[in-house]
């Protein structure tokens, strides 16, 4: 089985895993060999691209916008996630009306939650990604995410926003604005917020709640369609990691949560594996035949030392990296390698070869 | 040019891109130090933390645990954290169960960045201010959510004009940013993205916080496969044009493997100390061929130790 048949007839494509190894690089390759390949339209969202991806696509740089990348055949298009202007441009959508709008993006609490804080950063890329869907103008959506465990949080953001919304902690706090009686229940617990917060503060807490709960209905939609939307049939997800150890503990995790919310994960791509060469049975007879071989010359016969020594080295990384491979494949997902791709993504052709290799990668 | 050593400070944050082996290297720095006399205090800063495995220990709770000689390990819980700084910053004597409260504020930090932050910051900065021990080594948010952290005391700062709490960063801000006191490690691969990363928290640390780097570490440096002629020779024979010496596929696969990787560390390395500036040392860490964490925190140790102490 190849990867390719596992991403039959998928609309949007996430892939998912640890920072460090390869993940943008792979969604940006899969999405143009995809593209260049068929007659769908594609687009790849990223959330950071190396400055070498952009040189490689050839284009200046990626901003929230899609763009056309220049291909000879069929069509493809990136964008990267810009979590501030995703915000701003929901909250102007889902406002009632436009005052509201401007008084939640000028609210302190409001700017401080959008830009410094990353886990904001988690449901704003659904958002975005639904809002490209909508769109209707793409054949296929490739989604990179970011490389952190909270990456998945993602995943729960419409049931934390709906519960976020009808908490009675909310209720409670933005009630002394309809009544002035401050419920029994609530005063020990307002005593201490006010003493630790300062009863400034907490109106202006109430005050970017009040104005939030204006777009409680919208809000509230707005996330059970983008969960919809992950759970499509159509919606597959990809576990990207390397061979090393950690990396894979960490993809396991994601790969795990996947599966435990039933979501579709197409497969476990395992980026930059060792050349077969390496694997090979006969690895150890060469190196023997190597030191066996006669130099008069002192720096060669250096130079034959070292190169056994590096063989050996790589030879008993080529095996840990077959067995770590085999322990994944004996698991629920099947699990796709492609071998090191140094230097090829220096060029749009380069990005597209490694796609090649990823899409036609063979089931260990 | 000479730099003041990492631990001639009472704090250090260390960070970095998540995969590059932060934990680790904060766990080796840790145990240099201790090494040396000093009472070190390790922290972890959530409830995943991964330094128990570095030292063979289990169920590691806010309450420090000798781990080594003179090394004391604790990791930072929400709760356990807001009944301490209630009590003693606040004085606020806390005697029910704090489960609505903590859930209470949980909910508020949420909305106001910083709240969740300021009170393990608060934590660190408390052992540091009563020195209770000689060095405190954070094992910090990585990258991407450090400046959030390191800048909580700040942004508080900026929303709570009365209360209590404001007039508790004053000292915690102090603390942070005396570059005699507090310094950042921050942790690298030699790799391009890790190396972008760091350019992008060093600018953000200057921009957004008074916080001082005390240095990079750039860890998993390959060794180096040859040098001089002898690198010449190598490359002869991974581009199969030595003359006599006859190698197999595996052999020139292996060879320019090693070269190419040598190669872009060595890139990337220099794409780092330019990054930096020479503000700093930049120090660097072979990779270390071991599975089992807290051996190889042993053999980093060793290996890191005359650079940083």
């Amino acid at each position: 089985m190849k990867l390719a048949d596992t991403l039959d007839e998928a609309t949007i494509v996430i892939t998912c895993g640890p920072g460090g190894i390869g993940k943008t690089t792979s969604a940006a390759a899969l999405a143009s060999a995809i593209a260049v390949s068929s007659n769908r339209k594609v687009l790849v969202v990223t959330v950071d691209p190396a400055r070498r991806l952009a040189d490689a696509l050839g284009i200046p740089g990626i901003g929230n916008e899609p763009v056309r990348v220049p291909t000879t055949s069929g069509e493809l298009s990136v964008a990267m996630l810009d979590p501030q202007a995703s915000w701003d441009a929901l909250i102007r959508r889902q406002a009632p009306d436009s005052s509201t709008a401007d008084r939640i993006l000028r609210n302190v609490l409001y700017q401080n939650i959008t830009r410094r804080f990353v886990q904001s950063h988690d449901y704003i890329a659904m958002e975005r990604l639904y809002e490209l869907v909508q769109r209707d103008e793409w054949d296929l959506i490739v989604v990179d995410t970011p490389p952190t465990r909270n990456a998945l949080d993602f995943l729960d953001a419409p049931t934390r926003m709906a519960d976020f919304f009808s908490s009675r902690f909310l209720k409670w706090l933005i009630a002394p604005s309809r009544s002035s009686v401050t419920t029994l229940a609530a005063r020990p617990l307002m005593y201490i917020a006010d003493r630790i917060l300062g009863a400034a503060f907490l109106a202006d807490i109430t005050e970017f709640f009040l104005l939030l709960n204006s777009m409680y209905d919208g809000f509230v939609d707005r996330a059970r369609q983008v969960s919809d939307v992950l759970r499509r049939d159509s919606t597959r997800f990809v576990v990207v990691s390397t061979s090393e150890r950690i990396p894979v503990t960490e993809a396991s995790f994601f790969d795990e949560e996947l599966r435990r919310r039933d979501l579709r994960v197409a497969g476990w791509l395992v980026n930059r594996l060792l050349p077969p060469s390496l694997h090979s049975e006969t690895v150890e007879k060469e190196i023997r035949e190597l030191r066996a071989q006669q130099f008069d010359d002192v720096a060669t016969a250096r130079v034959r030392d070292l190169l056994c020594n590096v063989t050996e080295e790589w030879h008993r990384r080529a095996l840990d990296e077959m067995a770590v491979v085999m322990t994944l494949a004996s698991g629920p997902t099947p699990v796709f390698g492609v071998e090191t791709a140094e230097g090829l993504i220096d060029t749009f052709d380069g990005v597209v070869r490694l796609g090649q290799h990823i899409v036609n990668a063979e089931s260990f | 040019m000479s730099y003041r050593p990492l631990g001639d400070r009472k704090l250090l944050f260390v960070t970095g891109k998540g995969g590059v082996g932060k934990t680790t290297i904060a766990a080796s720095l840790a145990t240099i130090y201790a090494r040396t006399g000093r009472r070190v205090l390790l922290v972890g800063v959530d409830q995943r933390s991964d330094l128990g495995t570095m030292f063979g220990v289990d169920g590691l709770t806010f309450e420090p645990k000798v781990v080594q000689p003179n090394l004391h390990l604790m990791v930072l819980e929400t709760e356990a954290s807001l009944r301490e700084y209630l009590k003693i910053n606040l004085r606020i004597p806390v005697v029910t169960k704090l489960g609505p409260l903590a859930a209470a504020l949980d909910f508020v930090a949420t909305a106001a960045p910083g709240v969740r932050e300021i009170l393990t910051i608060g934590k660190v900065c408390y052992e540091v201010r009563e020195s209770n021990f000689d060095l405190v080594v954070v094992d910090a948010p990585a990258t991407g959510h450090v400046v959030g952290y390191l800048s909580a005391p700040q942004a508080i700062n900026s929303f709570v004009r009365v209360g209590l709490i404001r007039g508790q960063t004053d000292w915690m801000v102090d603390i942070l940013h005396r570059a005699d006191v507090t310094g950042v490690v921050a942790v690298t691969t030699p790799e391009e993205m890790p190396v972008t990363e760091t350019g992008q928290l060093l600018a953000r640390l200057a921009a957004d916080t008074e916080v001082k780097v005390a240095g990079v570490i750039m860890n998993r440096m390959p060794e180096p496969l040859a040098i001089g002629d002898d690198l010449t020779v190598a490359q002869a024979v991974s581009a199969g044009t030595h003359p006599t010496l006859r190698v197999t596929a595996a052999v020139r696969d292996a060879s320019s493997l090693a070269l190419i990787r040598r190669r872009e560390a060595e890139e990337q390395f220099a794409r780092l100390v330019s990054i930096t500036g020479h503000a700093f040392p930049v120090i660097t860490q072979p990779v270390v061929a071991v599975d089992d964490p807290a051996t190889m925190v042993q053999r980093i140790a060793d290996a890191l130790a005359d650079e940083v102490l």
